[in-house]
């Protein structure tokens, strides 16, 4: 599918891979509150796609067809510092953002801290409860998630999965296996043994080809480990899905957009929607960046993902939406918002 | 063995002088961990010679990581924890606590400085 173009090519007989950037096209989309600009892949079936389609049906047991998703991340409800004192301004124009988008999305994916965590007595279950009335307004109500470190780090994810369910789980959705995958919730960044032998049981079923897409918090692969960026069992996780020749792995976390491929798998970081870490390879000092009241939304966003087939080949597009304040910005905007306005 | 060895190797054993040096204890170097600090928070070594780190927390489960150094433990309260590394090169290498610990946790760190 798309998480390796190589792959692709090589199951229809090409000789070299195909840019990726050949399927994009830049499209702009506006909303209520701004202008949204994405770049999405054209969806399309021919003959020779939906043969394709047949096929990995036929060893998936349930036909490919073409689909978008939503990721959002790291919404940290409760948070409150100078980073961002909007709060959860950015999650809930987020969530305006997706509720505007021309073709509504299957499912939504949301990877990890959907809240920020609290030592207050009863506070982490209001932030919990919080979060799932600010998603609710979301007219997709197939919203799925896994927990971060500031979810279920402190308690070993027991009011997590007393809130939102199981902390790791696998669904399919449209010939796509979808597997969250929990990394946090022992206070390390590990997956851990048995949910790794969970997880190679999970996947025993299904063919090679079959499209898959791993949600979890943190990377599963040494991203910076002096940051926290890592899992340190990532490796067994990558080589239980290594024979598999699509793999996508979506997280959170590191606050900010990051694309690695490493074999067949391909690792995308989304930004969050509460502030944004710097780029590691230009400092050592991970502080956030500061909060620029001309652009509150600065840096943060969600991603749209769109699977098509296009020829023979399945596609992900992947759409890094930006959440402008539009004429909001600006100091006298971000009073507006902090007063609540409802027009936003 | 030639004979000459040989009694070169009983001399030495008559003496009580070997040419190998006898293995030294590494050195010990006590660390208190505590929401979100190390207690020292700069430890200096040198390259090549082991030291013992006696770990403590004095509240919740910490971590320490330090890729350089090979070093990757939990630090649970209420227990020493006892680590021996060897630096093998020189340069200043920071440590985390990679146990989630709170809203501090990732400015939790400690600098090991190897000459």
């Amino acid at each position: 599918m798309y998480s390796s173009l190589k792959a692709i090519t090589e199951e229809v007989g090409m000789e070299k891979p195909l840019d990726r950037r050949s399927f994009l096209k830049i499209t702009g989309t506006t909303l209520g509150a701004g202008a949204l600009y994405q770049v999405g892949a054209a969806v399309g079936l021919d003959p020779q796609g939906l043969a394709l389609v047949d096929r990995l049906g036929r060893q998936n047991g349930e036909r490919v067809t073409p689909f978008s998703f939503v990721q959002l991340s790291d919404t940290h409800v409760g948070f409150e510092g100078p980073p961002n004192p909007l709060g959860t301004k950015a999650f809930e124009q987020a969530v305006a953002a997706v509720n505007a988008l021309p073709i509504q999305p299957d499912l939504i994916l949301v990877t990890g801290d959907l809240t920020h965590d609290s030592e207050k007595e009863g506070e982490s279950l209001t932030r919990m409860r919080r979060f799932q009335e600010i998603a609710g307004r979301l007219r997709v109500k197939n919203v799925k998630v896994v927990p971060g470190e500031h979810d279920a780090g402190l308690d070993g994810g027991q009011l997590y999965r007393t809130v939102f369910g199981p902390s790791h789980y696998a669904f399919d959705h449209r010939g796509v296996h979808f597997v969250a995958l929990d990394n946090v919730s022992q206070g390390k960044p590990v997956v851990g043994p048995e949910q790794i032998d969970w997880l190679r049981k999970d996947l025993a079923r299904f063919g090679d080809n079959t499209p898959i897409v791993v949600f979890t918090h943190r990377p599963l692969f040494d991203l910076k480990p002096e940051w926290e960026w890592y899992t340190g069992d990532g490796d067994e996780v990558m080589n239980i899905l290594a024979p598999y020749r699509n793999v996508t792995v979506l997280y959170g976390h590191i606050h900010r957009s990051h694309e690695f491929q490493n074999g067949h798998a391909r690792h995308l970081a989304a930004r969050s929607l509460i502030f944004a870490f710097p780029d590691p390879a230009l400092t050592e000092d991970k502080k956030p960046l500061p909060f620029v009241p001309s652009a509150p939304f600065q840096n943060l966003g969600i991603r749209r993902l769109d699977l098509s087939i296009q020829g023979t080949r399945p596609i992900l597009g992947v759409s890094e939406v930006e959440l402008s304040s539009g004429e909001f910005a600006g100091t006298v905007g971000i009073q507006q918002i902090l007063k609540g306005d409802e027009s936003l | 063995m030639t004979p000459s060895k040989l009694a070169f190797a009983l001399l030495c054993l008559g003496s009580g002088w070997f040419p190998i040096r006898a293995q030294e204890s590494p050195r010990v170097i006590p660390i208190t961990a505590k929401r979100f600090e190390y207690r020292p928070n700069e430890v200096h070594l040198k390259k090549g010679q082991p030291v013992t780190l006696v770990l403590k927390s004095e509240d919740v489960t910490h971590g320490l990581l330090c890729r350089a150094l090979k070093l990757d433990t939990d630090i649970p309260p209420g227990q020493e924890t006892q680590v021996t590394v060897t630096p093998g090169q020189a340069g200043t290498f920071t440590a985390i606590c990679n146990h989630f610990c709170g809203s501090g946790h990732g400015n939790m760190k400690l600098k090991f400085i190897v000459e």
